[in-house]
Order: structure tokens, then C-alpha cells, then sequence
């Protein structure tokens, strides 16, 4: 069993309004999984299933080889995107209480929250209330909470969302050590340049559907286009640039480079290889730069919105 | 897992560790007592003042009758017209003159008696002047016609009903208003506790929305515990107050009493002048008595019985519906639309318990809502004392557990999907959309 969670075509209707329709997703044990979506495409709606506080119409969701089921809350960590502690209490106790929620005594919770807020630096603030924080401040106390339990899935909705950047990749590599330690991610974000750097696996979900699924590398092998992006010099440019187009799809490029190439992107026929694009330029021009278009995430993920 | 005892143990320190709350238990109580003192001592001041009536009679029958009371000075002025009289008693600094015009004939005077003052004189001043002016009149009237006062004094009877139940039960009317005491402060605690503490869970959870915790929280509970817990804790926070109000209340109210030497129960009020118009009519000696038969007839077990399950059901009918509304709204403002349908059968309870229930507490009006739900723990309450038969006890509440469940489980609806719905104000239309969710 290498999935740590399997959703097996999940349904939610909300009154006339689908909200999730027929969804399956596996998210391998281990792995940094970036749920994605635009805004109301039902990511909400499917994390709250997957942490029971909604129930689904049908389909049915597996934790770890097994249903889900209401004692598996304590294998779950939730930090949701609308986030928040109670404003009067103090920090210390309103920890403690959170932990003792997920299932934790009472001395476990204090010695783990000892150790985090060491770690964190935060010790101070025990017995200040959440109302006298900063609003990263409270940030990180709800971070220290969500994880406490050391749940097998952790589920972060937009957590860098209210950091400053020094704290975001404090943070960040915080996650990153918790998938070290065996925890299963699941992240939803906007912010494409978290899913680049962190996710292993993607799901992308429009409009209640899902229309996108699987490992990022080969998601990007699949949305590749064959295209390449070259820099050089020729003695005579005008009439070399006229061959190539006539040859190929020919796309204007901009990069940074040292010489004052000639830029281009050339996008190449299925039976075309790069070795071939490569033979031909090098008999004709001095090469300085050729490299493989890969889509990035933002791409992929405005290329699948707008094709949906 | 059960959380309920850890929810109910959060909610609790918090509502009771809260400055606001803490300062309200004990200021309240303070503030009551000194209210009760202000006015006590107000209404001692306005007995004690001294105030002289002079009287001008010209008929010589009326004047003699006036005697000097605890607070009133009365002095005859003889000899003098209506004018110098009302220049002297000006001079004097008098209250007032009666003056009383001499008339052909004697005993009809009915037109002729009038009373000058500076400031208009009260309603009791006035009409105990009639009244004696009356009696007097009548009696001269009566010897005129040759009759024997005394002996129409003699002739009075007094009569007193003795009342007894079919079963045997000794009763008076001593004991219908101690028992209309015991159903009122009743019904009236329950109704009192269900709008404060009822307000306090609806605050509570919407500032659990509003500071946006509330998914953290259902994450790791059921909201049907969350709420039963909200539910649970601020009531034990709130009856926690009201012993403390009620304990410091007691000892503030006789600190006060000793220290001011002011007899609080001099403060008249209309339930008191029934209370003491009864105790007029049967005999001093009997009154201790009644007063302990009708203690003993109270059906006290009944009462605690019925109180303790009628209270905790009522209680927690309107609290889940409190517990809805803070759930559907995002701010206290909104609540008003949803106020409304769970004051008015409040209200209602309470004006039908206090107008018909003592007319005629077992007549169809208070029986019929005494097996209301959403009426029926005030009312019944109200009845109890008189004697309500067992199986309209049970049947009605049987009937406010059914509905208490039916609301427990429509509010836990309200609540589960109410609690995760930011920005918009809900219409009823909606909140039946999500009991379908």
C-alpha cells in the first residue's frame, strides 16, 4: 500500500450546486501533494470530507487501507484556511487545549509544546494572549498546533499566507522536515512557486471536476510542447533566421545572456528530435544556449483552466 | 473520543475567568441592594415627614373627629372667616386647610368641604379625609333617626372560610398567594436565565466564527458536541452567577439593613398589599399558622421535581435555538430577524402565567399552554403549586422532551453548516436549505 490516502470518486452536492463531482485522487505515503484549483473549484469542500466535517454524497475516502473513520481525526492535521485562535485565551492554554482535542494528554501536549516553542523561539509568549500577537505571530502558534500530534496527513490550506518571507521558508522548511520524518503532505496554495518547489504530485480541480492528476515531472513531460529555446550567433543573421523559419514554428524568447544573440524559440514537429534542431543549427551558427521548454506550474495551471 | 468534558471545562473558565463576567456577578448584587436601599430610605424620609393640617369647621360636628396621627398634626382654628384662616395657616407654614362651610343643612355637606394647599395634596391624604369626614356624617345621619351606634358595632361579624379539599387538604388564601409566589419567582428565574445565558452561548459562538477557529475546532470535534458543550458550560458559568448573586445579594441585603436600620420590607409593593389585605381579614394568631400549613401543602417534592426537569428542559429547548442563530449569523447585528420567533412565545409564557394562571390556574387557557412546548416550562412552573394532576405533568413533558430533541437536532443542522458560512446574512429560506445538506 504505497498511498497513504485514496479517495474513490467522491460526490458532494449542496442543495442544486455540485460541489465536488466524482473525484478520485491518491496521495502516495511520503509524498508532498498539491491540491490546485481556482477559487470555488471545490478544494475546500474536498478537505473538509477528508477531515470529516462534512460527509460526502457518496464515494468514500481511505486513510492508510482503511475507511475513514471518526478516530482517525487524531491522524489528521488540519490548518485550514480561514484560521483563527481564541482571541482572550492564552497562548499556553489554548495550545494545550487543541492538543488535548487531537488526542493528547495533557503532559504529552506540554512536553511537544515545549519542544516547539524552544525550536520556534517562541517560549516567551506562553502566558500572552493571542490578542497582544502579531497576526504571524498567531500564525505560528496555529502552525505548532496543527502538527503537535504528529498526524500521519497533514493538510495545509495557504500556510505561508500572513508570513513575512523570512518566516514562509522557516516554515516551509518545517514542512519539508515533517515529510522527511514519514508525514504525508497535502497543499493547497495559489502560490505556484510553493507548488514548483515543494509538491511531488498534483491534482488539479476545476469546476467541481477534476482535470488534472499525477506526478508534477510527468504532468510537465506531458504538457511540453517540443519547443526549444535557442541562443547564438551567425554571420549572416537576417538570411539564417529566414531558413529556420521557413523550416519551423518560430516563437520569439527572451533571456538573459552574456552574448548578443540571436533569441529564439523554435517549436519542433513530432519527428523532429532535439538532436536533429541541433545538427542543423551547429553546421550554420556558434550555439550559446539551447535548452528544453518546460512548462511551468503557473503555465500548466492557466493552459488547463482555460482549456476547461 | 469524547471531548464534551473538555469543551464543557474550556467554556466554563472561560465565560467565568472573563473580566466582564466577573465584574457583572459581583456589581450586580451591589447594585441591587443599594437600589432597594435608596428606596427604602427614600419612602422612610417621605413617612416621616410632619406635616400640620389646619381645619376651619363651621358646622361644629365634623371638626372633633380629627385626631392627631403618627405623621399629621391636626389643629381646629375657631373664630375666624375663610380668608384670615387661610392667611394664618400660610403664615404657619401648614400643609393645607379644610375648610368646611356651614351649610343648612348639617348632614349634607356633600358640596361644601373644600382643602387649600400650596402643593396639591396626594390621593391618600384627600381620600383619608374623606373617609373620616363619611363615617362621621353617617353616624350623625344613623343617631339622627334614633338608632344605637353601639350597637350596630356589635352587630359586626367576621367571617372566615375555612377551605379544605375534597381529600382533606387544609387551604387558605394565604396559601394561593404563597403558592402563586413559588410558581411566579418559578417561571419567572427560568425565563430570566434562558434570555441572559441564552444570549451568552449565541455570543459565544459567534465569536467563535468570527475569530475564525471554529474549523480548527470541528476538525478535531463533532459540532453537535461543540454545541452541547458551549450549551453545558456557559449554564454551569451562568448558575454559578446566580448562587453568587443569590448568596451575595442575601448577606449584602441584611449588612445593609443592620448597618442602615432601614426595615426593607417597609417597601410597598402590590403583591405585598394583597398579602397583608389577607392577613388583614383572617385573624392575627391564625396567620402564623396558615402561613406554615400552607408551606407544608405546597407539593415541595412535586415542585423541586418538576423545576429541576421543566428548568432543564426549557432551558435547553431555547439555548440549542440560541446556539442556531449565533451559528447562522457573523455578527450580533444579525440576529435580530431570528430573535424575534424565540422571544415572543417567551413573552407570551410569561404574560399567561401572570394573567391567567392566577385567575384560574387550572382553566383552559393555562392548561392548554402549560402543554405548549415552547410555553410550557414557564407555565407549568407557574401551575404546579396549585396541584396539576401527575399524567399532565408527564404528557407535557414528554412533549418538551420530543421537542427539545426535534430543536437539539435542527440546531445542530443550523449549527454544523451555519458555523463554516462567512459573508452572507441568511434568510429563513436559506437555513431550510441546510437542514437538507
Amino acid at each position: 500500500m504505497n498511498n497513504l490516502l485514496v479517495a474513490n470518486s467522491v460526490s458532494k452536492n449542496f442543495g442544486n450546486f455540485k460541489a465536488l463531482n466524482n473525484i478520485s485522487i491518491e496521495v502516495p505515503k511520503g509524498s508532498i501533494f498539491g491540491l490546485l484549483g481556482p477559487n470555488g473549484a471545490g478544494k475546500t469542500t474536498l478537505i473538509r470530507i477528508i477531515n470529516q466535517i462534512t460527509m460526502p454524497d457518496s464515494g468514500e475516502i481511505i486513510l492508510d487501507g482503511s475507511p475513514l473513520k471518526p478516530h482517525n481525526i487524531k491522524d489528521i492535521g488540519y490548518l485550514p484556511e480561514e484560521r483563527g485562535l481564541y482571541k482572550s485565551m492564552k497562548v499556553g492554554e489554548q495550545a494545550l487545549y487543541l492538543a488535548q482535542l487531537k488526542g493528547l494528554s495533557k503532559q504529552e501536549a506540554k512536553e511537544r509544546l515545549t519542544y516547539w516553542f524552544d525550536k520556534l523561539d517562541i517560549g516567551d509568549w506562553w502566558n500572552k494572549k493571542i490578542q497582544e500577537l502579531s497576526k504571524g505571530q498567531a500564525q505560528k502558534i496555529q502552525f505548532v498546533v496543527t502538527v503537535l500530534h504528529r498526524p500521519k496527513l497533514l493538510i495545509f490550506d495557504e500556510p505561508f499566507s500572513g508570513f513575512d518571507p523570512i518566516n514562509a521558508s522557516l516554515i516551509k522548511d518545517e514542512i519539508l522536515q515533517l515529510r522527511d520524518e514519514g508525514a504525508t503532505v497535502i497543499f493547497s496554495t495559489h502560490r505556484m512557486e510553493s507548488v514548483e518547489e515543494m509538491c511531488d504530485h498534483i491534482a488539479l480541480i476545476h469546476k467541481s471536476n477534476k482535470v488534472l492528476d499525477g506526478k508534477l515531472t510527468d504532468i510537465k513531460r506531458q504538457f511540453k510542447t517540443n519547443t526549444f529555446e535557442v541562443g547564438f550567433q551567425s554571420s549572416n543573421p537576417e538570411e539564417f533566421t529566414q531558413l529556420i523559419k521557413e523550416k519551423f514554428d518560430v516563437f520569439p524568447a527572451t533571456f538573459k545572456n552574456l552574448n548578443d544573440d540571436i533569441k529564439m524559440n523554435i517549436k519542433l514537429p513530432q519527428e523532429i528530435s532535439s538532436n536533429d534542431l541541433l545538427n542543423f543549427l551547429t553546421s550554420r551558427a556558434e550555439i550559446h544556449h539551447f535548452v528544453e521548454v518546460i512548462p511551468s506550474a503557473n503555465d500548466i495551471f492557466i493552459q488547463t483552466v482555460k482549456n476547461n | 473520543m469524547n471531548h464534551l468534558p473538555l469543551i464543557i471545562k474550556r467554556e466554563y473558565l472561560n465565560k467565568v475567568r472573563n473580566r466582564s463576567f466577573i465584574v457583572m456577578t459581583f456589581l450586580s448584587p451591589m447594585i441591587m441592594i443599594a437600589l432597594i436601599a435608596v428606596v427604602a430610605y427614600l419612602s422612610q424620609i417621605n413617612n416621616d415627614k410632619q406635616r400640620t393640617i389646619s381645619i376651619l369647621d363651621e358646622t361644629g360636628v365634623v371638626g372633633e373627629i380629627f385626631e392627631n396621627a403618627d405623621h399629621t398634626t391636626y389643629t381646629l382654628i375657631n373664630d375666624a372667616g375663610l380668608e384670615t384662616a387661610k392667611e394664618l395657616v400660610r403664615a404657619k407654614g401648614d400643609f393645607g386647610l379644610l375648610y368646611i362651610m356651614k351649610s343648612p343643612d348639617t348632614l349634607n355637606l356633600v358640596e361644601s368641604i373644600n382643602f387649600y394647599s400650596d402643593d396639591s395634596p396626594s390621593v391618600s391624604i384627600i381620600s383619608g379625609l374623606e373617609r373620616r369626614i363619611e363615617k362621621r356624617l353617617s353616624d350623625l345621619k344613623l343617631q339622627n333617626e334614633g338608632v344605637d351606634i353601639e350597637q350596630i358595632r356589635a352587630s359586626k361579624t367576621k367571617v372566615a372560610i375555612a377551605q379544605e379539599t375534597f381529600s382533606g387538604e387544609k387551604t387558605s388564601k394565604i396559601d394561593s398567594y404563597l403558592k402563586l409566589a413559588f410558581g411566579g419567582a418559578a417561571g419567572y428565574l427560568l425565563f430570566m436565565f434562558i434570555i441572559i445565558y441564552g444570549n451568552m452561548i449565541m455570543r459565544s459562538v459567534i465569536e467563535e466564527k468570527t475569530s475564525r477557529i471554529i474549523e480548527v475546532i470541528i476538525s478535531s470535534v463533532k459540532p453537535i458536541q461543540l454545541m452541547m458543550g458551549k450549551i453545558i458550560g456557559t449554564s454551569l458559568a451562568g448558575v454559578t452567577q446566580f448562587v453568587i448573586w443569590i448568596i451575595l445579594g442575601g448577606v449584602l441585603l441584611f449588612v445593609v439593613s443592620a448597618i442602615f436600620g432601614i426595615d426593607l420590607m417597609q417597601i410597598q409593593s402590590p403583591q405585598q398589599d394583597m398579602i397583608n389585605q389577607a392577613m388583614a381579614e383572617s385573624d392575627a394568631q391564625n396567620i402564623a399558622q396558615d402561613l406554615i400549613t400552607g408551606f407544608v401543602n405546597l407539593p415541595i417534592l412535586n415542585l423541586c421535581i418538576a423545576f429541576l426537569f421543566f428548568f432543564l428542559g426549557g432551558y435547553l429547548l431555547y439555548s440549542s435555538l440560541y446556539a442556531a442563530i449565533g451559528a447562522a449569523v457573523d455578527n450580533e447585528t444579525d440576529t435580530q430577524q431570528f430573535m424575534m420567533p424565540i422571544i415572543m412565545p417567551l413573552v407570551l409564557a410569561v404574560y399567561v402565567g401572570v394573567f391567567t394562571v392566577i385567575e384560574d390556574p387550572h382553566g383552559t387557557i393555562s392548561t392548554v399552554f402549560s402543554f405548549i412546548p415552547l410555553t410550557s416550562p414557564v407555565v407549568m412552573l407557574m401551575r404546579i403549586p396549585f396541584g396539576v394532576p401527575i399524567w399532565q405533568q408527564l404528557l407535557s413533558f414528554a412533549l418538551l422532551v420530543c421537542t427539545f430533541i426535534f430543536t437539539v437536532w435542527f440546531a445542530a443542522k443550523i449549527y454544523r453548516v451555519g458555523i463554516l458560512m462567512y459573508g452572507k446574512k441568511p434568510t429563513y429560506k436559506e437555513l431550510w436549505k441546510w437542514l437538507k445538506y
